[in-house]
């Protein structure tokens, strides 16, 4: 079939709703669209393990020690299902990672943030973890059938994230002057970069609307992100803190929340690899990776090995 | 750093007994014992199954898209395969 029918058919099925499957005729754009994409988030999974690692060994209790693992190993998994997501479309695993470690993909930039205190960690399953959890539901409709149903996993398992986030300021919120005074600090240092987390305004965006036309995004970075901010505005007020913006507020004619100018040089800025932990996160990538390299190539060995046993030991021989 | 990949090994999971074992992903591992292993982390860390087999994704083998129309299609003019087909009085019960 010539390449304007084949076009044709694919236009039609993205029309009808119907799931575009890895073996199926696509765009070379739509791929290579997809690849960015879901790579992208595959890394954020696995990058954002980071931060929050750095609170396993100091968490406050058993309960939160427990909890804080699991959501970590999600994290993991989440990198995982996407990865292989993005592999049907056919980029290898090696290629991802190396891309990542030499700086040429890129990660969610929220991870190039600190986490200083225990109250950090319940800033980010509340607002980080509900800023993926608004971007993320639309994806589990995303056109290609790989993507889609990673997403629905995730999905899943990630509003357990956002609820022990929050339950972790909601503590520190009924506790004592110092600890409401943490969870103040940690979501004034939050808010701004998790707006960022939808990334820029939509007459910025520039794989916005080929995206949207194509099914895989279905709503724009402002619609997501002017959502979020009417959902946290009342979240925050239960927790009794105060979200960090003075232009905040309610417009009876559109509904939702006004709110103050993002900096988006801050944003540029630390995607360019400026931010305040850009080298520290890629740094731990890198080692990790090299310093595992034994361990695969142990585990690889020994495949190859039993594999000649096993034929030695065959009745054929 | 060796060039060698692990392969890639496709993932099915039995959600409780008396069911199907469904495809549920991939995954990569050197070998069988190990894409168990990975699979029980990766794909039931909340109880969603009871039983997994792991295959090596290159065993499998599929039908073409191209050819989608005239391997299914076919069936699309046989409606009497299917019970509705059929003309019967409403009278008439346990059938």
């Amino acid at each position: 079939m010539d390449e304007a029918k084949e076009l044709e058919r694919f236009d039609d099925k993205i029309e009808q709703e119907i799931r575009i499957e890895p073996k199926d005729w696509m765009p070379d754009d739509y791929r290579k669209m997809l690849i960015r994409q879901i790579s992208q988030h595959a890394h954020s999974e696995i990058v954002g393990m980071l931060p929050e690692a750095n609170w396993i060994t100091r968490a406050p209790s058993l309960r939160r020690k427990a909890t804080l693992l699991a959501k970590v190993q999600d994290e993991a998994g989440h990198g995982l299902y996407l990865y292989c997501a993005a592999e049907t479309l056919n980029i290898s695993r090696e290629e991802m990672v190396d891309q990542l470690l030499s700086g040429r993909a890129k990660y969610s930039s929220i991870f190039n943030y600190p986490t200083l205190s225990w109250a950090d960690i319940g800033a980010i399953g509340w607002l980080v973890d509900g800023a993926a959890i608004m971007n993320q539901v639309p994806l589990c409709r995303a056109s290609y059938g790989p993507y889609a149903r990673a997403m629905v996993r995730i999905c899943k398992e990630e509003s357990f994230h956002q609820r022990q986030g929050y339950e972790i300021l909601l503590t520190l919120c009924r506790g004592s002057e110092e600890q409401k005074a943490m969870a103040q600090d940690a979501l004034n240092r939050w808010w701004w970069p998790s707006l960022m987390m939808f990334g820029p305004n939509d007459d910025a965006s520039s794989h916005t609307a080929q995206s949207m036309k194509w099914k895989i995004k279905r709503f724009s970075n402002d619609e997501l992100r002017q959502k979020f901010v009417d959902v946290c505005k009342e979240q925050a007020d239960i927790l009794g803190i105060t979200i960090p913006d003075p232009d905040l507020k309610w417009n009876e004619e559109s509904g939702h929340y006004d709110f103050g100018k993002i900096n988006w040089d801050e944003f540029w800025n630390v995607i360019k690899g400026n931010g305040p932990c850009n080298k520290e996160r890629l740094q731990a990538r890198i080692e990790s990776h090299e310093e595992g390299a034994w361990v695969r190539e142990a585990a690889l060995a020994y495949a190859e090995k039993k594999k000649k046993s096993e034929l030695v030991g065959s009745p054929s021989n | 750093m060796s060039n060698q990949s692990e392969p890639l090994w496709e993932v099915f999971i039995r959600s409780k007994q008396g069911l199907d074992h469904k495809h549920v992903g991939s995954l990569h591992a050197a070998d069988a014992k190990m894409a168990i292993e990975n699979a029980r982390d990766v794909y039931t860390r909340r109880m969603e199954g009871v039983s997994i087999w792991v295959v090596e994704s290159k065993y499998i083998h599929a039908t073409n898209p191209d050819e989608t129309e005239s391997l299914f299609d076919p069936a699309n003019d046989k409606v009497y395969r299917h019970p509705t087909f059929y003309d019967l009085p409403d009278e008439l019960k346990y059938m």
